[in-house]
């Protein structure tokens, strides 16, 4: 029985998302859902956090970010894509600067489908993860680094940006 | 007869090696003999002490009061004349005017009463006078040996100044000999005379560089200590007036406040001056355009200590009189509102020489109040001062050089630049504030003396609050030094040998000097304090244990980075999950590359030098005013 | 004298009986925003998962410098308990966190460089009401000494009235309670992100946290100190002026740094002038 499961810090980001999915985040946190009894903090920290969860799709603006925020999280880890948007990329799925789900980035654990994903959902999605994060605990799987090598290789980026 | 001799020998030894200065013809020569004179300066002050500790104060009766009271009364009159050369030449009237009256007071006094007045020790040895010597042999003779590279450095870089570097060093040793005579005098015209002397080479050595702004700044200083150096002239025609004959230290603490509170209060005025209190404090900080060991040496360590020196030996005048707690406010009251303005300065040495005016002020207050407890605490607080902040003057003028900058938002990752150096920084600011170094325990002594004394709790609660200021600012400084930037390659292997000698030894003293302090507090402060007061303050025995631990906690806690550890991940800080490059570059908007640029909060409104020195100024203006008044007032009405 | 035994139980019990109110606190938090709130046990939780999270680091000094911390804010406490010189322990008690200032400058970050910021801030307003409140006690107590205090008859708190009220307001400075949590805080989960704590993760953000319960019991024996001639009203006010506290947290938004050591220091110049004159008039000063 590890502590993780009792203590699960998540971070919450907006890929590009609607802001459904994170006023749905946002309920949870609220005295009708109350997750802060289940142990859950929304830190605004990568390096405090365990969970990784993310609403909406991947595009040129957030690649980098999204790779910092996990990259920065300390193992172990675990991300939760919440929305359709973040699982696959929903009804922006053909967009042009629509990458797709996130899973075209990091490695997900959990896919919470829904438009917006209901706040039951998104609680089911997490405690999934927990299960997920004790896991990895147990057998000590560590997260490798993610780049954007490929990425890069192929695709022009705006000036003056940072390696 | 030996120990007029050893004295003599301090005395005089430093005026033997500042006239060899012009016979040295080259650098090496002159490096020689400096290395040379400050290791002979530095043992026989250690000497001195070894030989003379427990044996209580000494006088010393076997140097005559003439031909050298005479003979110092012509060099005045010539140094008179050369000061009022130049200030005719540069139009700075003031300081015509002043040496004018200063000059044809000692004239009068010289005409009129030299004859009749008969001191029988000219010089004495206490254990007050010896630790100012150790100051002044060992921190004096270190910095000696650090200009060497600094002032080297200083002219490979600047080809267009003049290169005075014999005179320098000269003054330098003038200066030296000059504050050995200042401690070592009993006889009050000589103790004015060695004053007045130090008052000229701080005069010379400021306007080292000769540029405007140094010049300006050296007439500036020179006023306002000859205003000092009136009011002493003053005291000693009072004496010699109403005095009884009285012209000794011994004879004025002896005589009773009735005859000794006036000159004391002018003596004191001249000391407030000399340890740029305010509303003096502007030539100390005007001063900081000298070279940095001249600021090390004359204007943290040991010149302004003079002014302080003189104020805790009459603190015995001073105790339980309305003139003693005036001076005192004076003095609290400086060491708040420096503090404050120190932390708005963004220029290192600005905030060296604003901290250096509080703990100056903190020292007076100490004297003011004058029992036993305060002078305990006066005393700890010159030493550790004098070895914490001569230590920051020597590593800011190394650093300076390295990075071409004195500002404290460009030592950013010192300690990656230059680690040794910035350790020493390092523990030089933890000396200033942080427990258990020698600062803090004063302060603490300072706070327990404050607190036993009528209307004392205004005291302690000034000092509270300088006290939480001096942390800031010291802390922000700090937090500059130990960040550890990614990018910096390191740039220490270029200081000079000679630097790194004085900036070890100056840090080796500094954490030895706390960890023996008891040691110097039963040998030294107590005999001193029995003999003048009757009474004995000390710290626990318990406390002293926890400070040892303290102490040895932090020696031993650094080391630990030796040992071999694991490396974990590292990652970068994190910027909102922008990448950044190693030197902190982020990708802002639109793309555009951004530089972080992370600078200290100097709180210009509240804590501004324009807002909080008028104030300063007036307030203890009107103190000394009223100080005089009620001195002269006490001795009319008895 | 000091007592080595009583030291030593701090060491081993503060960190229990500092999470136990941690937690405590969290809960009647959570009942008072009418939500349920996590277990009382909670941050023990927290900080056993924070123990079994990888360490990653910004640069390797940090961690030294959480290490510094806890040890001396253990220090500062021990010797606390242990009734040594409480002016030596506030001065103890300074240094511990200095280092973790220098700790949040270290990591060369904004977030955690603005929270060294206003950390130092932070101090500035509280220090010279914590020396002075030891300066009350000497006057009412003739003592500095913890153990002489803690064991007086003398009522203290009706003596330092003013210095009481003056130590309560910047209490909740040093328990880092809104409105005056400006360098990490712990309900504002995203105010500069966590300040000083920011570049921070796993065991040694562990640490900090101990650290923290370890300073809440040393702050809290300092207010039991005003009641030490009565331990059972000393434990009733330490636990009223706790809930006190928690209830302002709730209650209020938080300030800016002006208005923090403003009226810190106004607070603090006015009642220690006041009590300790009072106190001088009225006993004929300390002798």
């Amino acid at each position: 029985m590890t502590y993780l499961a009792k203590s699960p810090w998540i971070i919450h980001y907006d890929a590009s998302s609607c802001n459904g999915c994170d006023i749905e985040i946002l309920a949870c946190l609220t005295p009708m859902y109350d997750v802060e009894r289940f142990g859950i903090i929304n830190t605004g920290n990568p390096k405090h956090a365990d969970i990784f969860v993310v609403t909406g799709s991947i595009n040129e603006a957030n690649r980098e970010v999204i790779q910092n925020i996990y990259n920065q999280m300390p193992d172990p880890k675990v991300v939760v894509a919440v929305g359709i948007c973040a699982c696959s990329g929903g009804v922006f799925r053909e967009c042009y600067n629509i990458a797709g789900g996130i899973d075209k980035l990091i490695p997900v654990d959990v896919y919470v489908p829904g438009c917006a994903a209901r706040p039951e959902s998104i609680i089911d999605g997490i405690v999934t993860a927990l299960g997920i994060l004790e896991e990895k605990r147990k057998n000590g799987i560590s997260s490798p680094m993610v780049t954007d090598h490929d990425h890069k290789a192929h695709h022009k980026h705006a000036e003056g940006g940072a390696q | 007869m030996q120990l007029a001799q050893l004295l003599l020998f301090l005395i005089l030894f430093p005026l033997i090696t500042a006239v060899f200065m012009f016979f040295a013809k080259k650098d090496m020569e002159r490096a020689w003999i400096v290395k040379l004179s400050a290791l002979v300066i530095g043992i026989v002050s250690v000497y001195l002490l070894i030989s003379t500790y427990d044996k209580g104060a000494l006088l010393v009766s076997a140097i005559p009061s003439e031909p050298v009271t005479l003979i110092m009364f012509i060099i005045e009159m010539l140094i008179a004349v050369f000061i009022l050369y130049l200030g005719i030449v540069h139009k700075k009237y003031i300081v015509v005017a002043l040496i004018l009256v200063q000059s044809v007071m000692m004239l009068y006094f010289e005409l009129v009463y030299a004859h009749s007045v008969e001191v029988s020790s000219n010089l004495f040895i206490d254990e007050f006078s010896n630790i100012m010597a150790l100051i002044i042999g060992i921190i004096g003779s270190l910095i000696c040996v650090y200009s060497l590279g600094y002032m080297k450095f200083f002219h490979e870089h600047h080809p267009e100044m003049p290169d005075k570097r014999t005179t320098f060093f000269f003054v330098m040793f003038v200066f030296i000999a000059a504050m050995f005579g200042l401690v070592f005098s009993n006889n009050i015209l000589w103790v004015y005379f060695f004053w007045e002397v130090t008052t000229l080479c701080s005069f010379l050595l400021i306007g080292y560089t000769k540029t405007e702004e140094a010049t300006n700044n050296a007439f500036n200083a020179l006023w306002m200590n000859l205003l000092g150096g009136v009011a002493f002239a003053g005291a000693i025609i009072y004496l010699a007036m109403f005095g009884n004959g009285v012209m000794g230290l011994d004879t004025l603490l002896a005589s009773g406040k009735v005859i000794a509170l006036i000159p004391a209060a002018l003596i004191g005025f001249a000391g407030l001056t000399k340890a740029a209190q305010l509303p003096f404090s502007s030539w100390l900080v005007g001063a900081m355009v000298a070279p940095t060991p001249v600021s090390a040496l004359l204007h943290s360590s040991t010149m302004v200590k003079a002014g302080v020196y003189i104020l805790v030996r009459l603190a015995p005048i001073f105790q339980a009189t309305f003139t003693g707690y005036v001076l005192a406010m004076i003095g609290a009251l400086t060491f708040l509102i420096a503090s404050g303005i120190a932390v708005s300065q963004s220029n290192a040495k600005r905030v060296l020489a604003y901290s250096t005016i509080a703990n100056l002020g903190l020292v007076v207050a100490c004297a003011g109040i004058g029992t036993y407890e305060a002078i305990w605490a006066a005393i700890l607080l010159i030493v550790f001062h004098a070895i914490s902040k001569s230590l920051l003057f020597l590593s800011v003028g190394t650093v300076e050089h390295r990075i071409k900058s004195r500002e404290i938002d460009d030592m950013n990752g010192l300690i990656v630049r230059m680690p040794k150096i910035a350790a020493m920084m390092v523990i030089g600011i933890a000396g200033m504030f942080l427990a258990p170094f020698g600062m803090l325990i004063s302060k603490w002594a300072a706070i327990k003396a404050f607190i036993d004394v009528p209307y004392g709790f205004v005291f302690v609660i000034i000092l509270a609050f300088g006290s939480a200021i001096t942390l800031f600012f010291w802390a922000k400084w700090m937090g500059k030094i130990i960040t550890v930037t990614s990018d910096s390659k390191n740039i220490e292997g270029e200081v000079d040998h000679s630097e790194w000698t004085a900036l070890t030894s100056l840090a080796g003293l500094s954490l030895i000097t706390t960890l023996v302090f008891p040691l110097l507090s039963t040998k030294l402060l107590e005999p001193f304090l029995m003999a003048n007061y009757g009474h004995v303050a000390q710290l626990s025995q318990d406390n002293i244990i926890i400070m040892i631990l303290m102490l040895l906690l932090l020696v031993i806690m650094p080391l630990s980075i030796l040992i071999p550890q694991r490396k974990h991940k590292h990652v970068s800080p994190y910027m909102g999950g922008r990448t950044t490059t190693t030197d902190m570059r982020f990708s802002g908007s639109l793309g555009v590359q951004k530089k972080t640029v992370l600078s200290n909060y100097y709180l210009h409104e509240y804590f501004g030098e324009a807002k909080l020195r008028p104030a300063g100024i007036w307030l203890c203006s009107a103190l000394i005013c009223i100080m005089f008044a009620a001195t002269a007032l006490r001795g009319v009405i008895l | 004298m000091i007592n080595i035994v009583w030291g030593i139980v701090f060491v081993l019990v503060a960190p229990l009986v500092g999470g136990l109110i941690a937690g405590i606190d969290r809960k009647i938090t959570a009942r008072m925003q009418g939500r349920v709130g996590p277990s009382i046990l909670q941050p023990f939780y927290d900080v056993g998962k924070l123990f079994e999270k990888e360490q990653t680091v910004v640069n390797e000094t940090q961690t030294f410098y959480a290490i510094c911390y806890i040890i001396f804010m253990i220090f500062t406490g021990a010797l606390f308990f242990a009734s040594g010189d409480l002016l030596l322990v506030i001065f103890a008690l300074t240094l511990a966190q200095i280092f973790l200032v220098l700790g949040a400058f270290a990591a060369n970050s904004p977030y955690s460089y603005v929270g060294a910021e206003r950390e130092l801030l932070q101090i500035m307003a509280y220090e010279p009401m914590v020396i002075l409140t030891a300066v009350g006690m000497y006057v009412a107590t003739k003592s500095f000494n913890v153990s002489d205090i803690a064991a007086t008859t003398t009522p203290v708190i009706l003596l330092l009235p003013g210095i009481f009220l003056g130590f309560i307001y910047v209490l909740t400075i040093k328990l880092r309670k809104s409105p005056f949590d400006i360098s990490t805080s712990h309900h504002a989960h995203q105010e500069i992100v966590k300040g000083v704590t920011t570049e921070y993760s796993g065991p040694s953000l562990g640490l900090i946290e101990i650290t923290h319960w370890y300073e809440t019991v040393f702050l809290l024996g300092f207010v039991y100190l005003f009641f030490g001639f009565n331990p059972l009203i000393g434990v009733a006010a330490v636990i009223v002026i706790y809930l006190l506290e928690i209830l302002v947290d709730n209650t209020n938004a938080r300030v800016k740094w002006q208005f923090m050591v403003k009226s810190s220091w106004l607070i603090a110049a006015v009642v220690s002038v006041v009590n300790l004159a009072a106190l001088y008039f009225l006993f004929g000063g300390v002798s």
